[in-house]
């Protein structure tokens, strides 16, 4: 079929015509790459608690990565329900997911439908309520937390499909990672030199960083920096990092299981 | 993982590896395991699903009330001898509500490919465990099967109902378990695409209309209808019938018409059996906290 250059150009952009179209060297349009390579076990999996992948085991994975980046178990916990979380969460469990994951267990635990109880016999308060987060994605939540030690934080985190989530916000402050990696999170003063001395301190202890973001609330006001890496951030090396002038808070997320502090 | 049955049956005949294998050989690559180690995680998938289907309880209902105990129903008429479609097909139908019924209630399921449609390959393949005493390894190797046809649907299509309606769920689980039974039936890679490509073809279209939301109804009992199509699929691509649309073009239909399907009945809650009086009264009276 012949198309004019203008139309092939189109249905190139979108996918549908390869550019050289030659047999031997087949192009993959766009609509079929993927961002991570997929493997079965994507297809066969997760093991998880049901009845949805988004509403339930997304929930989990929530609480989870919030409860670690309080860096100590939950004592206290407001949560608040938006959008389809809102609507639908408690024909999902989404809220015995939520506590659940706030306790520290995994998405295929199978005492996630009794959170409650759990959640009472281990002395930590919740509050569960709806709120309208506005222009936000429409499985989304806020948490309140409070841990040992006056340890405090704001989360608001999405559940964006197929059990994966976002944190979009933390403590006031926009960001965007996933959790599936060690990620740091660093809250400073807007003041030149910070992003060289997280990257060169990684560099010097042979982290790679895979992703960085930065966000302020105003010039000169507060900063976050979000890193996520590749391998994990010693503790000693987060230590010093929030000893260092300017920086107000670190939150480094490990990987492994437990609280990191 | 694979893009095309084409690919996968090329490969099949130029190297001599069964499908299983090159799908296996592919997650070794991607996830660095040896052999021996990617058939354990699936091996370990395969006893999951088990395990989920013994601790069945038939006295759970779900959080809207909407659903349980249909399972148990079921297996008390096909022990009596009542059910028009016989033992075994009575097995599978049982089966396939007990998991719908087990991942509405919270428990533990396998999604495959997705926690609504967690009911089909197992119903399928534990029933075919059970009437023909295959081996776990040869269960395995079928799941694997199952794998790669649902590699190729989410990369050709999509194996979410928010994204391509319901044909994407029990579709895609229908066409992983009909190509996972045809392998256990002994068949070939084209084979397996034909039976892959015929389960497909049955269910091309069908609506994602979610009650509530929520992933009871119509979802737990639609598992029935993907695993018993999926049986009659490898049946008839074992008895030598061929899909006169090519696999991977049949697969191409259908993420064309997961596109066309208007958002109404894509998740979304707002048509079809959702926005039915009884399915919107449903709704209003679970919302909230
Ligand atoms: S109706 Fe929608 S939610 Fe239910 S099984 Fe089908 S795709 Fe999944």
């Amino acid at each position: 079929m012949l198309y004019s250059s203008a139309i092939y150009c189109k249905l190139f952009l979108r996918g549908f015509l390869p550019i050289f179209p030659n047999p031997a060297m087949p192009i993959i349009p766009y609509y079929k790459r993927r961002d991570k390579n997929m493997n079965s076990f994507d297809i066969i999996g997760p093991v998880m608690v049901g009845p949805s992948s988004s509403h339930t085991a997304g929930a989990v994975k929530i609480g989870i990565i919030s409860r670690k980046l309080l860096g100590s178990p939950v004592r206290k916990a407001h949560v608040f329900f938006h959008g389809s979380f809102l609507a639908t969460g408690k024909g999902h469990g989404t809220d015995k997911a939520l506590v659940a994951g706030l306790l520290g267990f995994s998405v295929d635990d199978q005492r996630i439908p009794d959170s409650f109880r759990y959640a009472d016999e281990a002395g930590m308060e919740y509050r569960l309520s709806g709120i309208d987060l506005g222009d936000v994605h429409p499985n989304s939540v806020k948490l309140l937390l409070y841990g040992d030690d006056d340890r405090h934080i704001e989360v608001v985190a999405a559940s964006v499909g197929g059990g994966a989530i976002r944190i979009t916000e933390l403590d006031g402050l926009p960001a965007n990672f996933s959790g599936d990696y060690p990620t740091l999170v660093v809250n400073n003063l807007d003041q030149p030199g910070h992003v060289t001395e997280i990257s060169s301190m990684l560099g010097h202890k042979s982290i790679n960083i895979a992703t960085m973001q930065l966000y302020r609330s105003s010039k000169g006001g507060k900063a976050v920096i979000v890193l996520e890496c590749d391998q994990e951030v010693p503790a000693d090396a987060v230590r010093w990092l929030s000893r260092l002038e300017g920086i107000l808070k670190v939150t480094y997320l490990g990987l492994s299981d437990g609280d990191n502090a | 993982m694979y893009q095309s049955f084409q690919e996968i049956i090329d490969k099949e005949k130029s190297t001599g590896s069964l499908f299983w294998e090159i799908v296996r050989d592919n997650d070794c690559t991607e996830m660095d395991l040896t052999k021996e180690e990617a058939f354990l995680r699936m091996q370990a998938m395969y006893e999951a699903m088990k395990s989920a289907d013994a601790s069945y309880d038939a006295s759970l209902s779900s959080a809207s009330g909407l659903v349980g105990g249909d399972g148990e129903r079921i297996a008390v008429a096909r022990r009596a001898g009542n059910l028009l479609c016989g033992s075994f097909l009575g097995l599978v139908m049982e089966k396939a509500v007990k998991m719908g019924e087990s991942n509405a209630c919270m428990k533990r399921i396998v999604a495959a490919p997705t926690a609504g449609s967690c009911g089909v390959v197992p119903a399928v393949f534990l029933s075919l465990e059970e009437e023909k005493g295959y081996s776990t390894e040869q269960m395995v190797k079928a799941l694997y099967v199952s794998a790669g046809i649902g590699g190729i649907i989410a990369q050709r299509a999509s194996i979410s109902g928010a994204a391509g309606g319901c044909q994407a769920e029990i579709g895609a689980a229908s066409a992983m378990a009909a190509g996972g039974a045809a392998f256990l039936l002994g068949c070939d890679g084209e084979t397996i695409a034909h039976a892959a490509a015929l389960a497909m073809k049955n269910l091309l279209g069908l609506a994602c209309d979610p009650v509530a939301g929520l992933v009871e109804v119509p979802c737990v009992k639609r598992n029935v209808i993907g695993a018993v199509n999926a049986l009659t699929s490898a049946d008839l691509a074992n008895a030598g019938v061929r899909s006169k649309i090519p696999p991977d073009q049949v697969f191409d239909a259908m993420r064309s018409i997961g596109k066309a399907l208007p958002e109404e009945i894509k998740e979304t809650g707002k048509g079809g059996l959702a926005a039915t009086p009884t399915g919107l009264a449903f709704k209003e009276s679970i919302k909230g906290f």
